[in-house]
């Protein structure tokens, strides 16, 4: 974040004639496509140049705040615009399930090329006999006869095909993508995923990436405004070498002497209130005045330094309400409201204001601060805009009285070297401190400037700032020139306050077999207090270091030692602190080594991160040889580039705009909210993708297969088993909606189990649902399936006897739909097996479809179709339920083929129970017996018809113990083991 | 670098909540559905459950099977070849072409006599009904009385579609292969003289079939009328119009015809022929003894490797006599029954391990 003030280009309304305005944006425009230019705002002013520079630029999206209008000029809009570049690299993210189910569909297109080339050859070695081929009771027309031997064989090819194309589920990605949009919406609409305060709910922005929730291995997190609530407040300062607290409105020396400072930190001396207005206004206080009068000048001169050196826009009209940014708060007397782009400045302007150095605004050329009810005007004469390489920024102000200064304000290793007076060394203890409170800090410094000095420096300014080659080289040059000889005036301590049950999350997010990586912009004290503070380090742990590596040998040797640390010691957990440079270093060589450390240390904070260095550490991760799944979390524009490199990105919504929020994949209000989103959104989102996409390349097995075995009865004639409706229907109307419910609604275990336990993550991590065992088992089950169908229909037909009372015969039409409805029938109840959440929604579709299925060939055999070229189904389903023989097979073959699922079951369970499994025991008050799961259409007693209570009412033996029996979600959840992360417990009764 | 600030905060971000304004918060709505709260009933496939269930299986399958394999093994069924293939057969004549009427008899003896209603079927081996050129080779609209399809069959007739320039009817490969051997049983009784078993023709095609599906072409006019215009199919030796006497039976709606286009799942595939209905109750229908069987012997099959067979069964509620069904059921029964106990074992000495709910990591 840059603490540079917002400065917009304004071109005043000129009275010249149009054609001047033209040349004048001509140049404007040649002038702002260098990024490098002179803009010149009247002819009359041509003589005095202004500067232009990259600050000029409104990039896309800015909006106008302090001027009603402006006259701009579009330099560039193609597709290297910040926000197209975003845009672009958005886009491609497939999660592992999708990866997956396209190895899946390799095997299938090879499986069906297969069983097509097999039927073509054995169809032309079973012709090769003209009996076969072309008997006397089934001649080939002329035209077959005398096509082409190539042609035909690529035709039969071709209709085989055609044939077996629907092994191929098409129907599969219709219903992902809509599994995949609906569900979603679930995440949107979860209260325990809607922050109160900010009245922010879960906001999803792809929902191509639900199931990836429930895979992540890494959690990369930005700290500030993430882990914290990056709500600043401004706690202490060092002033001169004495420590202050601020509270209520006043500092409070922490020690009674300066030299006394050192001391114990938390010790409250409320003996010694200071009240720095006050003193400021009268020096009737203490006992060494002159030693006193000095330090309220000191006082006096920290806090102007404090609400003069900034980029703190003020508004004291109500704006529209859209223009408001995150950090607007009334201060409320003067119904102040002050804007930075930097949290930090706001806190530190406001804690001035509260001590009595109100900053009213700025003015054009000056800045006005309200000392005490005095107004005080200085005249901004520069402001030396804050970069990332100087960690500084200094305005050069003129006071009223006339004397010209120069303050600086900046981290404290860009701003102690450059001192010449001033506390130094007490500041530097105190500036540690701090950081070890996880504080974070900013020292402030002066410099009186001399009216010959500003001249040269004015000079030199003008001259760098107006260069035309190499600018930013010189601004450099001159603002190294400025900034020195400072006296130190102090140092400011601001307090970031962690995020609510942050350690919890963290520690669960462990729990569940994920690794945490912290990567910060913060120095590398603050970043390990919060560390520790957040549980991100234990104090168990073992912390090494890579830091201040200055060259690539030493970086090397060292992460040597640290392997060789890990490799000793593999009892206790190891903590890793990295910093930039370093990192940048240890990878730009050594890489693999890197790796290997951090693989081997359960917590990793990386401090002092550049944006790209974030998402550059998030790339190696993702190609490291195990290809993990990583999840970045961050809420500033500098985390955009981690959200976007991560497999899944998270924006938190938090107070640095929504940049992260929108280029993010999720955006949720709190970082506590991640262990739901993971552990249970995740995880239903992945059993659920899981099993839709296996459940779909098992019912197509089971529909495609007896075709193929028929084949085998009809000389690989191609002749179709099923009827043209069936084949078409099947896909679409008769197995559809069991599976897109389940895929909505199934929970194989109570979401509050799911969050408390994280561990039962770990039981579908690494893609196990969609592993090539589950997938072989799938498979092998819908063979076994398809061949029970057909085998056992052919078997019925024995050697083609009468299945009717009548002595009357069925044909191949009815064969085939006798295969067709066994298989209906079972495939339903095989995904009926698989769910473990019955509602009503789901009894209506499963139970549904089985009956449309019926209704409908009742309906389909029942009439001919006029428009219908063959009536082969006239009648046929309806003959096939007359007979006995056929119902007793239906039920036969589906309990058979079923039995070999639900043995398979129950053996695994009994005999090498997954935690999942055990975790399905245990017992939850919210049991609703399968009948009155019916008809309970919402929650509560009341509106849950129990069809056996009114079952029993009929018979005539009402018991009043069934009504009693309560399942109420608003019982108190049982409090089991860890229940670390109850969220919010279930408001139910108020619906 | 100025510019983030004001980047930040777009257009759609805006104020958390609007001060003031509707109280118009985003709080989703608690309702079950959203929460994920519906009521649910959660089944757990558990040894537990699961063990009463294959009991019961076991216990209603295997009587199911027991009674089914029972019914179908008092099914009596009696198959005769007479294809002709052994030399020894009487109908080995027949193999060649030049022998044209055809007639053979084939003697049997039935060991019992076979009670109520007998059905005489025709059996076919090899003969591919379901070969997809074959099946699809008719047209539904010409059998159902269409006049317009009588005179311009369907293009899926060929290459049975016209003959010398003149429709075919019922065109198709279907019809034209129909099969054409007349059988007749004659009973060998004490006497010397044979008696001819009468068999009844009607009632062998499905109802739907016979009423619905079948038509004869509109209009009031005899048969042959009706069918002006059109030709027999190039096997036939008669005309459609000429297949049976009775007028109910003639035509497409003769059930001969109706049954042989219901064209069979396999390559072996019996047929109905004719219905032998049982007297009165005293007297078996055919009673145990020798019979023979007149053949006019004029279906080829010897080209294709195929056979050709006459049925005589008795018929149960559930059809024909076939003992897979009730073994299957047996099997399935007894292999639950098996199962449970199994894992009624397995559950006893697991108890302890399974019972306890704990997680372990």
């Amino acid at each position: 974040m840059s603490p540079t003030r917002s400065r917009f280009v304004q071109i005043h309304r000129s009275d010249d004639d149009n054609s001047t305005i033209g040349r004048n944006f001509k140049l404007f425009l040649l002038v702002l496509y260098l990024l490098n230019g002179e803009k010149f705002k009247h002819q009359e002013d041509l003589c005095s140049k202004k500067p232009l520079g990259p600050e000029s630029l409104l990039l896309r999206g800015a909006r106008l705040k302090n001027t009603k209008e402006i006259f701009g000029v579009a330099v560039y809009t193609g597709m290297e615009t910040k926000m197209a570049l975003n845009y672009k690299s958005k886009s491609q993210k497939r999660s592992a399930v999708e990866k997956s189910m396209n190895t899946f569909l390799i095997i299938y297109l090879i499986i069906l090329i297969a069983e097509a080339i097999i039927s073509t050859i054995l169809k032309y070695s079973w012709q090769a006999e003209e009996k076969w081929d072309e008997p006397w009771y089934n001649q080939k027309t002329e035209h077959q006869r005398n096509s082409s031997k190539i042609l035909r064989f690529i035709s039969d090819f071709l209709a085989f095909l055609v044939l077996y194309n629907f092994i191929i589920p098409i129907s599969l990605y219709v219903t992902v993508e809509m599994q995949k949009f609906l569900g979603s919406f679930f995440i949107g609409w979860d209260l325990d995923l809607y922050h109160e305060e900010s009245d922010q709910k879960a906001q999803v922005n792809t929902s191509d990436l639900n199931e990836e929730l429930g895979q992540v291995e890494y959690v990369f997190t930005d700290k500030t405004g993430t882990l914290t609530e990056n709500e600043m407040q401004f706690r202490e300062c060092s002033i001169n070498g004495i420590k202050y607290q601020e509270s209520n409105g006043r500092l409070v020396s922490e020690g009674p002497t300066p030299d006394s400072s050192e001391g114990p930190f938390y010790r409250n001396s409320l003996s010694h209130l200071n009240n720095l207005s006050h003193l400021t206004t009268s020096s009737s206080f203490g006992t060494s005045l002159e030693n006193e009068i000095e330090l309220i000048k000191k006082h006096d001169l920290f806090f102007k330094a404090v609400s003069l050196c900034h980029t703190v826009q003020i508004s004291n009209v109500q704006t529209d309400g859209i223009g408001d940014g995150p950090w607007q708060s009334s201060l409320a007397p003067s119904q102040l409201e002050y804007y930075a782009s930097s949290p930090d400045e706001k806190a530190l302007v406001e804690a001035a204001a509260r001590i009595g150095i109100v900053f009213i605004g700025n003015s054009e050329d000056t800045m006005e601060v309200k000392t005490l009810g005095k107004l005080e005007r200085y005249k901004l004469l520069h402001v030396l805009e804050f970069d990332s390489d100087r960690r500084r920024m200094s305005v050069i102000v003129q006071a009223p009285s006339g004397e010209k200064f120069l303050f600086a304000k900046g981290a404290e290793s860009s701003v102690l070297p450059k001192c010449i007076g001033g506390e130094i060394e007490t500041t530097r203890i105190h500036v540690d401190e701090f950081a070890l409170k996880g504080l974070r800090t900013l020292c402030i410094a002066y410099r009186q400037l001399t009216s010959k000095e500003y001249e040269d420096i004015d000079r030199r300014l003008f001259e760098a700032r107006t260069a035309l080659q190499q600018r930013e080289e010189k601004l450099a040059d001159v603002f190294q020139f400025i900034e020195k000889d400072l006296v130190l005036l102090g140092a400011t301590a601001v307090e970031d306050r962690l995020q609510d049950k942050v350690p919890e999350t963290i520690e669960a997010l462990r729990m569940a077999g994920i690794k945490v990586w912290v990567l910060t912009g913060d120095k590398h004290e603050t970043a390990v207090s919060v560390s520790l503070s957040c549980g991100h380090f234990h104090r168990t742990m073992n912390i090494l270091e890579l830091t201040n590596q200055k060259s690539d040998s030493e970086c090397a040797e060292q992460l040597r030692q640290l392997a060789r640390r890990i490799e000793e010691d593999h009892v206790i957990q190891h903590g890793l602190v990295v910093d930039g440079t370093s990192l940048s270093l240890a990878l730009r060589e050594h890489e693999k080594l890197f790796m290997d450390v951090c693989r081997n240390c359960s917590a990793v904070l990386c401090c002092r991160m550049a944006p790209l260095q974030k998402a550059k550490v998030i790339r190696l991760i993702k190609i490291s040889p195990e290809k993990p799944i990583t999840l970045a979390v961050g809420d500033g524009a500098n985390d955009v580039s981690m959200i976007q490199e991560a497999h899944v990105g998270i924006g938190i919504m938090g107070k640095e705009g929504r940049q992260a929020a929108r280029n993010s994949d999720y955006a949720i209000a709190r970082f506590k909210f991640l262990s739901k989103l993971l552990f249970v959104h995740g995880h239903f989102y992945y059993i659920r993708i899981a099993t839709l996409v296996q459940y779909f390349f098992y019912k197509n097995v089971c529909f495609i297969t007896p075709q193929f075995l028929y084949q085998f009865y009809c000389l690989f004639s191609q002749q179709t088993l099923y009827d043209s409706v069936y084949l078409t229907l099947y896909n679409i109307c008769f197995t559809s909606l069991p599976i897109l419910v389940y895929s909505l609604l199934e929970q194989h275990i109570d979401p509050h189990i799911l969050q408390n336990k994280p561990t039962l993550y770990r039981d579908i991590s690494k893609n196990r649902q969609l592993s090539i065992k589950t997938f072989l088992y799938w498979t092998i089950l819908g063979f076994s399936h398809a061949f029970i169908f057909f085998f056992g229909s052919c078997f019925l037909m024995g050697k083609d006897i009468s299945l009717l009372g009548n002595g009357q015969m069925f044909g191949n039409w009815t064969f085939g739909t006798l295969v067709f409805t066994v298989m209906v029938i079972t495939v339903t109840v095989k995904m009926a097996l698989e769910t473990h959440f019955w509602t009503w929604i789901n009894h209506f579709v499963t139970w549904g479809s089985i009956i449309f299925y019926f209704v409908f060939s009742f309906f389909y055999g029942g009439i001919l179709w006029p428009f219908l070229g063959s009536q082969n189904m006239y009648f046929v389903f309806i003959q096939l339920l007359s007979s006995g023989s056929a119902w007793f097979a239906i039920i036969l073959m589906v309990v058979t083929c079923l039995f070999l699922d639900i043995v398979k079951k129950v053996f695994d369970r009994q005999l090498h129970p997954t935690n999942t499994e055990k975790a399905q025991l245990i017992k939850t008050n919210s049991s609703v017996k399968c009948l009155d799961s019916m008809c309970c259409f919402s929650e509560g007693e009341a509106t849950c018809a129990s069809v056996g209570r009114m079952l029993e009412r009929v018979i005539g033996r009402c018991s009043p113990t069934h009504v009693s029996r309560l399942w109420s979600a608003s019982d108190p959840f049982y409090t089991n083991d860890r229940s670390i992360l109850t969220l919010s417990t279930m408001e139910s009764s108020t619906c | 670098m100025a510019m983030n600030y004001n980047a930040k905060d777009e257009v759609d971000g805006g104020p958390p909540c609007a001060p003031g304004g509707a109280a118009k918060t985003r709080r989703p709505d608690n309702t079950a559905f959203k929460q994920q709260r519906l009521p649910a009933w959660q089944p757990i496939l558990t040894a537990g459950t699961v063990l009463p269930t294959f009991f019961i299986i076991g216990l209603i399958f295997i009587p199911i099977g027991i009674g089914i394999f029972v019914t179908s093994n008092n099914i009596r069924e009696i198959e005769i070849d007479y294809t002709g293939t052994d030399p020894s057969s009487p109908c080995s004549k027949c193999l060649s072409p030049d022998v044209t009427p055809c007639v053979c008899t084939i003697n049997f003896t039935l060991e019992q006599s076979f009670e109520g209603n007998v059905f005489m079927y025709y059996g076919l081996s090899n003969f591919y009904q379901n070969h997809r050129r074959y099946v699809k080779s008719r047209d539904d609209s010409q059998l159902n009385g269409d006049p317009s399809a009588l005179l311009n069959p369907s293009k899926e007739c060929e290459p049975y579609r016209s003959n010398e320039d003149k429709p075919i009817a019922p065109c198709g490969a279907i019809a034209n292969s129909m099969f054409n051997d007349t059988l007749e049983l004659f009973l060998i009784g004490n006497e010397s003289y044979p008696t001819l078993i009468p068999l009844k023709k009607k009632g062998i095609a499905w109802w739907t079939d016979k009423n619905v599906k079948f038509r004869n072409p509109p209009g009031g006019e005899p048969l042959e009328e009706l069918f002006k215009g059109t030709t027999k199919p190039v096997n036939w030796v008669k005309p459609v119009y000429r297949l049976d006497s009775e007028s109910d039976n003639n035509g497409f709606i003769n059930e001969d015809f109706i049954v042989w286009m219901r064209t069979a799942a396999l390559p072996t595939f019996r047929k109905l022929y004719r219905l032998i209905e049982r007297k009165n109750d005293l007297h078996p229908t055919l009673p145990a003894g020798r019979y023979y069987l007149n053949i006019t012997y004029n279906y080829p099959v010897h080209s294709f490797d195929g056979r050709k067979r006459m049925i005589l069964s008795t018929i149960s509620w559930m059809g024909g006599k076939n003992p897979f069904l009730g073994i299957a059921y047996i099997a399935v029964g007894s292999i639950s029954f098996l199962l449970g106990v199994v894992l009624l074992v397995i559950n006893h000495k697991y108890r302890n391990s399974s019972n306890t709910a704990d997680i372990t990591i």
